[in-house]
């Protein structure tokens, strides 16, 4: 660590541990956001590293580094970069629109360390040619936007950002851009309809894959804030570095934002690959153990759109792909600890209804079907559950995404994971996110659902239909 | 282009349908290939003439394109080489199946009260594909129920399942965004703004595709059920584009008019006065019996009696027949062809009366809109290509058109060169908008010929008149949509400009923008001063004007009006007040008793839309039929019908008593109607387009002298609008509200001398009359110019209009 001169030991949610450090290293500086301090820290090294080269030489290095992207598919960034049709304009959008429930990483990396993001876009658009960068930043996130926008005004005043970066014939522009508050346009091309001043509703891919035909139809690639973060140290430690961190097929850290029933919630930045679940949760230096010493009952391993996780899964290591044969996916980096005395069935019903109110209605199964399953639930919630509803809310799940929808295995049933991705009738996975937290929950504590569905064949009969009337009458007639 | 490109380009792609080889054509979506494979997959957010969104998920089939089998939209998917396809397998039919169950969930099953019901799409879907049964136990959405989002659409937002059609069709088709997506997830819903009113002249064609009975529209809102109707296909008549449509009646009686995709002209859309004005022909006003005036002849004291045909006709062939060289006929632009050729011919050759126009002054003279080489719609519109727009604002004046002219120039590359008083719909998509003074057209253009671009002439910067030089000598192909833009102009002007375009683009088209309906019939059937049949030239005979004249100089004394109300159309109203003060005999054929019918002293009614058969020549020269749905009212007659009885009291035989008859008859004398296949007109296609090559050019003659601008006044431009005072508009009950009130529009900085508010009174004046008008800016007026629309309420601007004059200059005073 370097000596600090104002330590913070834990605040607004991160939490320091004692693994290689790439993108939180200025964390624990109070003044972290600022560029007195990263230019004292080794704060756009890596762009001077970067221009004393050539763009391809730097796309080349981010590509051998095999740089993963951090918003949740987890695809390669150096071959992202690489699919642009030779067309220009082209242009670099940074997603910063972090909203996935349980994700709280980016938010970190924009407040805490505004620079190293600017010093990653930039070193992007000078590998790939382009001028022309937009940062886009979640609506709410007023503090990230505010430091942002200082920290830009700052970098294009020392000549970091703009024209002639540091003397070199190198323009490039970074414009910040506020959100107005939908958890969709964290989808890159609902991001990028937002950017054009559309209501963020996702386009159709194909034939609208942003590479290709993105902002205002040109090529653009979009990355996650976390991705662009990575790349000042990168540049400064070259890729062999890199890759010696983290394992073979997912090299390098990642930021985890731990919620929910453990000791010590948090961000914390880990290895790829060396840890696993149980390291996380109980370890001294990570979680340091379920909230009470109570027992584990599930986790939600990337996000509220992931599949869940039991106890069976605690010893997988915290990895996209690992995590993916067994049937969920790690995606944000959102994990979501819930104890044995969680009420499941209102778990799932939040969830759904988080997918329910942020469906942008574009197409019929996500605006339909997300509203249909909240409906059910909470109506088996509220104690008006038909014993059928449960094969239904399973029957909607397939209108929305058809065929096995990922599940983790679990020893008591001695079944096979189905791994990720889900199918979808949907145009974006939004939709089919609403299914996770059904299926996970339904298959795995069904007894929990059916305690809540009336058996007496009086009640059902006082209830036949549903809607607040129903409920009055019921609780008239209690 | 590699060895399969182009073995594709020459065979097509091919691929696999339900294990079945076929081949799509290149660029082919799936959804279009398979239906024309006779598969068809559906679908509600896809429309041909719209980009396809993929929003619905209705139209999921399984698609294998060697990356294993998913489910794709077929509406966003272009055939690829081997691609395998699976429309009716078990996981097809459950994505159908879901979807539909889907958007069943919140949809009222109100259909035996729906107006969309019996032919309403998502109900065939659900027949067809869907579950059978609802598992939804939980509430529906509810929302009021109708609103009116327009005079004449109302919404059922609940029926609505957010296919994008309407708001895409307004948004990318009409250019009118008016009605939007609110709010998100499940409680998105389509609606407009508040006080934006979706009104737009194309509101009609959301109601036709609207999928379900979202969407309907106010005249036919509970007036029929689906499966009561019987249909025909049709011409509308309404203004020369001759859009093609389905006429659907109940009971004998019109009930609705849908658009018909016609690939030559309208693509399925209609302007909402082509959708509804058929309610003119059901309106109670219609003229069911001859009349003979009664009365002493004064204005206050004039009344009708009916009198029986035969007295009628005789009265009519004695007033035609006694002296040709003082009887005018004006009129004859609503009748089909075949009644234009038995008028034409019972007027030259049975009663030798020459002094025939069926134009009232306010459109293009008949030697330019006949001699002209002439361009198609198609032509008009082909990639690539040059328009030139002079004429007045087309969504105004000719809608259906506008929507082609927009879809040119937004999609496919046309550039738009407007040379008009004003700025017009189409002048945010056009490459250059040039507007000249009033009378300074003929020099604009001229100047552009000689290449004089140096200073500005006539209110144009010789920059403009440069590009658009260029533009128009370019190698590419050009067209000049040719109008009247301004009635209170010469018409003199026009024939000036069009001689400079002809020598800067030699190989220039014309496309006549005729807005009265059948005026091209008209002129080809020789209804026209100077032209005979077949557009051949003849000598003498006077035009409206001139008719009018001479009847106010007393060497015409008999009028015929052939469907016309000049008393309200011809555009120097004084002119026609005093004509109409001074005639001896009026005789008026029409559906309705119109300002000049009202003074005639026989009226005799004529079968109007719907009621009849025949043909109609659109401004391209495209012949398409007109067909009867209806019985005529009363005892009105095919306008056709009524020639032969006056031809038969003259003692003369017309030489045809059916239909038939007259169309073989007509093609043996016009010869280019001589290969007109009239059994099979329009059947299976857009009609013909007939041979307009003739053996004669327009004459330009003398260029007319520019007039002199008169520093103190404005320079008068009036056009049309097309919600009017019109007959068709006002006798149809849900269109007669809509046209909005007479006011005076100027630019900015001419309105900055006179008033300090929009809304304020200002006094016009001319050496003719004054009249104190609501003023307003408008920003398509350029400075010095001020507008007034023809025929609205409010004020009749005909009043300042003097056709002697090359232009009309207004005074204006607070």
């Amino acid at each position: 660590m370097v000596a600090t001169n104002a330590y913070v030991p834990h605040a607004a949610g991160y939490v320091d541990n004692d693994g290689p450090k790439i993108v939180t290293s200025r964390f624990l500086h109070e003044d972290s956001y600022t560029l007195v301090r990263a230019l004292a820290t080794g704060g756009y090294d890596g762009l001077k590293d970067a221009l004393r080269r050539s763009p391809a030489e730097v796309a080349g290095e981010v590509k051998n580094a095999v740089l993963l992207g951090r918003g949740g598919a987890g695809f390669p960034a150096g071959i992202k970069w690489g699919f642009m049709p030779p067309v220009w304009p082209r242009y670099l959008v940074v997603n910063g629109d972090e909203s996935e429930p349980g994700t709280y990483k980016d938010r970190l990396l924009m407040e805490r360390d505004p620079h190293q993001l600017i010093e990653g876009c930039v070193i992007t658009c000078y590998a790939l040619g382009l001028n022309q960068c937009f940062l886009y930043v979640r609506g709410e996130m007023a503090l990230a936007q505010e430091r942002i926008a200082q920290a830009l005004n700052d970098a294009y005043a020392a000549g970091y950002v703009g024209k002639n970066i540091l003397g070199t014939d190198v323009s490039i522009d970074v414009v910040l851009h506020w959100g107005a508050g939908a958890y969709i346009v964290g989808e890159e091309t609902a991001l990028i309809e937002s950017l054009e001043g559309n209501p963020g509703r996702p386009r159709l891919k194909p034939p609208f894959f942003p590479a290709a035909k993105g902002l205002y139809l040109k090529p653009t690639i979009v990355n996650n804030v976390e991705t662009l973060a990575n790349l000042p140290w990168l540049m400064v430690n070259g890729a062999d570095k890199f890759r010696s961190y983290g394992s073979e097929k997912s090299p390098g850290t990642r930021m985890l934002a731990i919620s929910g029933h453990v000791n010590r919630p948090g961000v914390y930045e880990v290895e790829q690959g060396v840890v696993t679940f149980r390291d996380l949760f109980y370890g001294e230096q990570f979680c340091q153990g379920i909230r009470d010493g109570n027992a584990l009952k599930a986790f939600v391993p990337g996000g509220g759109s992931a599949p869940w996780f039991f106890e069976d899964q605690l010893d997988l290591p915290i990895e996209a792909s690992e995590v993916g044969s067994q049937g969920s996916m790690l995606g944000s980096g959102a994990i979501m600890v819930m104890d044995e005395t969680t009420d499941i069935v209102k778990a799932c019903l939040r969830l759904v209804r988080f997918y329910a109110r942020e469906s942008c209605g574009k197409c019929t199964p996500c605006r339909e079907g997300t509203a249909w399953e909240e409906k059910v639930l909470q109506r088996i919630s509220d104690g008006h559950g038909r014993p059928e509803d449960l094969d239904l809310l399973l029957e909607i799940g397939q209108s929305i995404s058809p065929g096995d929808y990922p599940v983790a295995s679990f020893i008591s049933e001695d079944l096979d994971p189905v791994p990720f991705p889900p199918k979808q009738t949907t145009i974006c996975p939004l939709g089919p996110s609403s299914v996770a937290p059904i299926t996970s929950a339904v298959r795995r504590f069904r007894s929990e659902f059916e305690a809540l569905i009336p058996k007496s064949e009086l009640i059902s009969a006082t209830a036949p239909t549903v809607g607040p009337d129903a409920v009055e009458q019921l609780e008239v007639s209690k | 282009m590699t060895a399969t490109e182009s073995t594709e380009a020459a065979t097509g792609v091919p691929f696999f349908l339900n294990g079945k080889s076929l081949t799509a054509n290149k660029g082919e979506l799936l959804i279009d290939a398979c239906e024309r494979n006779g598969v068809h997959i559906p679908r509600f957010c896809y429309h041909e003439r719209m980009t396809p969104v993929g929003m619905c998920r209705m139209c999921l089939v399984e698609v294998d394109t060697g990356r294993g089998p998913a489910l794709q939209p077929s509406c966003m998917l272009p055939v690829t080489p081997e691609m395998k396809v699976q429309t009716e397998n078990e996981v097809t039919q459950r994505a159908q199946s879901g979807v539909l169950e889907l958007f069943l969930i919140n949809h009222p099953l109100d259909c035996p009260v729906c107006d969309k019901g019996g032919e309403c799409p998502l109900q065939d879907n659900a027949y067809s594909y869907g579950p059978g049964e609802s598992r939804f136990v939980e509430e529906k959405r509810h929302y009021e129920k109708p609103i009116p989002i327009s005079d004449l659409v109302n919404l059922d937002r609940e029926r609505c399942i957010l296919c994008d059609r309407c708001t895409r069709f307004s948004k990318e088709v009409a250019g009118d965004p008016l009605i939007h997506f609110m709010g998100r997830g499940s409680e998105t819903q389509v609606n407009t703004f508040p006080d934006h009113p979706f009104s737009s002249y194309f509101s009609g064609n959301t109601v036709q595709i609207c999928p379900v009975g979202a969407l309907t529209a106010s005249p036919y809102r509970f007036k029929a059920r689906p499966w009561d109707l019987t249909a025909t296909e049709s011409t509308a008549v309404i203004d020369g584009t001759g859009a093609r449509i389905a006429l659907q009646s109940s009971q004998d009686e019109l009930v609705r008019v849908l658009g018909v995709d016609s690939e030559a002209i309208n693509w399925g859309w209609l302007s909402d006065k082509e959708r509804f004005g058929y309610e003119s022909a059901n309106s109670s006003s219609r003229l069911t019996e001859p009349l003979v005036k009664t009365g002493s002849g004064q204005t206050s004291d004039i009344g009708f009696a009916p009198i029986r045909w035969n007295n009628a006709l005789a009265r009519t062939a004695a007033a035609l027949g006694a002296n040709p060289e003082r009887v005018g006929v004006i009129g004859g632009a609503r009748l089909s062809v075949e009644a234009q050729y038995a008028w034409s011919k019972l007027l030259s050759k049975v009663a030798l009366i020459s002094n025939v126009d069926a134009d009232l002054g306010d459109g293009i003279p008949a030697d330019l809109a006949l001699g002209l080489p002439r361009a198609s719609i198609a032509e008009t519109v082909a990639p690539g290509s040059v328009v030139v727009l002079m004429a007045g604002d087309p969504k105004e004046e000719l809608p259906t058109l506008f929507l082609r002219l927009r879809h040119a120039a937004v999609e496919d590359g046309v550039s738009i060169v407007e040379i008009t008083p004003r700025r017009t719909s189409l002048t945010k998509h056009a490459a250059l908008s040039l507007h000249p003074r009033p009378g300074a057209l003929g020099s604009v253009t001229e100047a552009m010929a000689n290449g004089s671009f140096s200073g500005t002439v006539g209110g144009v910067e010789g920059s403009d008149l440069q590009a658009a030089a260029e533009l128009l000598g370019s190698d590419r192909p050009v067209t000049v949509i040719l109008g009247r833009a301004n009635l209170a102009e010469s018409s003199d002007f026009l024939r000036d400009a069009v001689q400079s375009i002809l020598t800067i683009a030699p190989n220039a088209k014309f496309l006549p923008a005729l807005r009265r309906g059948n005026l091209m019939g008209a002129f080809e059937m020789g209804l026209a001063p100077g032209f005979g049949m077949g557009g051949v030239p003849t000598e003498g005979g006077c035009s409206t004007e001139q008719i009018l004249r001479a009847v106010v100089g007393g060497q015409i004394e008999t009028l015929l009006l052939l469907g016309a109300d000049p008393l309200s159309d011809f555009p120097d109203r004084a002119l026609a007040a005093q004509a109409f003060d001074q005639v001896t005999n009026l005789i008026a054929l029409d559906t309705f008793l119109s300002s000049s019918s009202t003074l005639a002293d026989i009226v005799l009614p004529a079968a109007g839309f719907g009621e009849v058969d025949g043909s109609f020549l659109n401004i391209e020269g495209r012949l398409s039929p007109i067909q009867a749905k209806v019985t005529s009212k009363g005892q009105s007659r095919d306008d056709w019908l009524i020639a032969v009885g006056v031809a038969a009291s003259l003692g003369a035989d017309l030489g045809f008593s059916t239909l038939e008859e007259l169309r073989i008859d007509l093609s043996a004398n016009v010869a280019s109607f001589s290969q007109v296949d009239w059994i099979n007109l329009g059947r299976g296609d857009d009609g013909p387009l007939l041979d307009s090559t003739r053996d004669w050019s327009p004459e330009f003659g003398e260029r007319k002298a520019v007039p002199a601008v008169d520093g103190y006044g404005l320079a008068l431009v009036v056009d049309h609008k097309l919600w009017d005072l019109g007959t068709l508009v006002q006798n149809s009950a849900t269109l007669a509200g809509l046209p909005e009130k007479a006011g005076l529009a100027l630019s900015r900085s001419d309105f900055e001398k006179l008033a300090t508010e929009e809304g304020e009174r200002v006094t016009i004046e001319t050496e003719r009359a004054s009249a104190n008008l609501v003023v307003t800016i408008d920003d398509s007026c350029p400075r010095g110019t001020a507008h007034i629309p023809f025929r609205l309420p409010g004020f009749d601007v005909g009043e300042l209009i003097s056709v002697s004059s090359p232009v009309t200059t207004i005074r204006v005073a607070r």
